[in-house]
């Protein structure tokens, strides 16, 4: 494999316009507001149960993609059984793999519908929070409709617990969702970038429609048209489905807003805005033609005009097609076919329920903390909202060393509580692109915008370095539970302020590391 | 004449083996081939040659000036 694509660079400080237009944009945006302070989840894909009627809470609890909650407990793989491709993307190269949707990395290997299913249960029994099985590439699943769904057959036989779904760019769409229910997938991705034509020509060069190519306002109408209808027959079947969006800065940035309005008038569940990944070395046009990604401020303010009623990820790792594990972990290396077709399986589904069982309490307990550390905040009713920066290896735990961090989770603090609003990778800092610069530099940067960061252990120097960048080190909370802690911290926050001890400062921007989750072991 | 697939620029995705109206296309030691017998330049089917429209690298499904032009119902 050709891990050459996940070296990054770092661009130029990004020009602050945009990033006014989409303020503008939030002044006008009445159709999907943010809602007041009351802290309830309106960042929906961090609802909990009582958030949600129980049919749906059923379909997301242990689905890592459709919840952010589930995201810190179950883990999701996804096979690369659907080369193929019907359209093409400006921020795809093919001659590696198709970075449409979240999956901007290589895969290693192709494998056959069989493959998939013998990597599938040998994922399942080595580790039981793998819930999710997605297709999503490196082409589109139903570019490849035999194939995806012929694993999605062997899967549903063997291992009928796991959970199925789909990624796609919907040109297909509505010709299989007669099939995709069938075969129970009840979760399908759709990544939609625009619902303009003349925005679409300057994303998409072409589509492959009945027989031809077809270029230009032409292609994206017909693929506009396709996906929007596809998403209305999806809920109109009662499936789940989830919109993927490319933020791509001058391009598409402001018409996301009403792709937001457009998307959830159909019915989708959930929009995940994700930063355009881009640099030269990936071959693609928007890499060769220098087109910049969204800076962390620019996505967040994206993020937050489109919140309201619909519910907006923002826990997505934009992962390889053939990823495995939780979200910002990548197994792959210890499955590869080879490795596989030696394995002897044996699919244990009574150890599975039981660990997951386990993970239950934990989520349980995680939330009894948050909330009874919620009660004690009652009463602080101030405007001031603060990042902070946490280190962890999943669980909702304070849980990983600061210099073995591979990301940081970011949580937004206010009166209303702890949110989750992000992640920002570090990983691979040494592998290329800038192999000479330090590497708390890249840290300092990714997390530039927070006030404070939450680590299990760290050093005594990069404890200076990080005061320093004026980000606090907080190592008081280690393997505790990130947000009763968040909430602890904040409380302290403000009683500090209100004594005089600290002086509230104002966070710059950070940065968005380029590039594709890779495992270190590839 | 045929049309041939550039082995250096094909990049595996198995596109182009669905699109064919003649079963020509196979994938061989990692790339996908032609069979230069079977394919009639999609004459009769199409109006473009479907493994030139759907395939992801430009210029890599192209005419192979070695074999004559296809003549329909020859």
């Amino acid at each position: 494999m050709d891990d050459s694509r996940s070296f990054e660079t770092y661009e130029a400080e990004p020009a602050p316009a945009p990033l006014d237009d989409i303020m503008q944009k939030i002044a006008e945006h009445k159709g999907c507001g943010t809602s007041g302070g009351s802290g309830k989840a309106s960042c929906g894909s961090g609802a909990s149960e009582n958030d949600m009627p129980a049919e749906i809470w059923e379909k997301v609890k242990n689905h890592p993609c459709y919840s952010e909650e589930a995201h810190h407990h179950y883990a999701r793989m996804h096979v690369a059984v659907a080369p193929a491709c019907n359209i093409q993307c400006n921020y795809c190269n093919r001659k590696y793999d198709c970075a449409n949707e979240s999956r901007p990395g290589v895969v290693s290997e192709k494998l056959s519908p069989e493959q998939a299913a013998k990597k599938v249960l040998a994922v399942a029994s080595a580790i039981p929070q793998m819930t999710v099985l997605g297709i999503a590439g490196p082409g589109d699943p139903l570019a490849n409709p035999g194939k995806t769904f012929k694993t999605f057959e062997l899967i549903a036989e063997a291992a009928p617990d796991i959970k199925l779904c789909l990624s796609t760019n919907g040109l297909a769409l509505p010709d299989h969702v007669e099939t995709i229910k069938k075969f129970n997938v009840d979760h399908v991705t759709i990544t939609i970038n625009m619902t303009n034509p003349d925005i679409g020509a300057e994303i998409y060069p072409w589509v492959f429609w009945k027989h031809k190519r077809v270029t230009g306002k032409e292609a994206a109408k017909i693929l506009t048209d396709r996906q929007l209808q596809g998403l209305e027959m999806l809920t109109a079947n009662g499936i789940l489905c989830k919109v993927n969006s490319v933020m791509i800065p001058g391009i598409n940035d402001d018409h996301l807003v009403t792709v937001n309005r457009e998307v959830k008038s159909r019915g989708a569940f959930l929009h995940n805005i994700m930063p355009l990944i881009s640099s030269p070395e990936h071959g693609t046009v928007f890499g060769l033609n220098g087109q910049r990604g969204p800076s962390a401020q620019e996505l967040k303010a994206l993020q937050d005009s489109c919140e309201g009623e619909m519910n907006m990820m923002r826990h997505c790792r934009q992962c390889r097609a053939d990823a495995v594990g939780l979200l910002g972990e990548d197994r792959s290396a210890e499955f590869t076919t080879e490795k596989i077709m030696e394995m002897e399986v044996d699919y244990d589904l009574s150890a599975r329920q039981a660990y997951q069982e386990k993970v239950e309490e934990e989520r349980q307990a995680k939330v009894a903390a948050r909330n009874a550390e919620l009660e004690t905040l009652a009463g602080e009713n101030v405007e001031l909202k603060i990042l902070v920066a946490v280190a962890t290896k999943g669980s909702g735990r304070i849980n990983e060393h600061f210099g073995h961090a591979d990301e940081f989770q970011i949580y937004e603090l206010s009166s209303g509580g702890a949110k989750f609003v992000g992640h920002r990778r570090v990983d691979l800092y040494c592998q290329g692109g800038y192999g000479e610069e330090d590497a708390l530099e890249t840290v300092i940067r990714a997390i530039n915008d927070c006030t404070a960061v939450f680590v299990a252990k760290i050093g005594h120097c990069p404890k200076e370095d990080l005061l320093k960048a004026g980000i606090e080190p907080v190592d008081q909370y280690a393997y505790e539970f990130i947000e009763q802690s968040a909430i602890a911290y904040f409380k302290d926050y403000l009683a500090k302020i209100k004594s005089g001890e600290i002086t509230h400062v104002t966070r710059g921007d950070a940065t968005i590391r380029q590039g594709a989750f890779v495992s270190v072991d590839a | 004449m045929t049309y041939k697939i550039v082995a250096s620029q094909c990049t595996s995705c198995s596109a182009c083996e669905a699109e064919c109206p003649n079963v020509a296309i196979s994938e061989k030691n990692g790339t996908f081939v032609i069979n230069p017998k079977k394919c009639t330049e999609c004459i009769g089917y199409f109006d473009v040659p479907q493994c030139v429209a759907v395939c992801p690298v430009d210029n890599t499904c192209v005419i192979d000036n070695s074999y004559p032009r296809y003549q329909a119902g020859a």
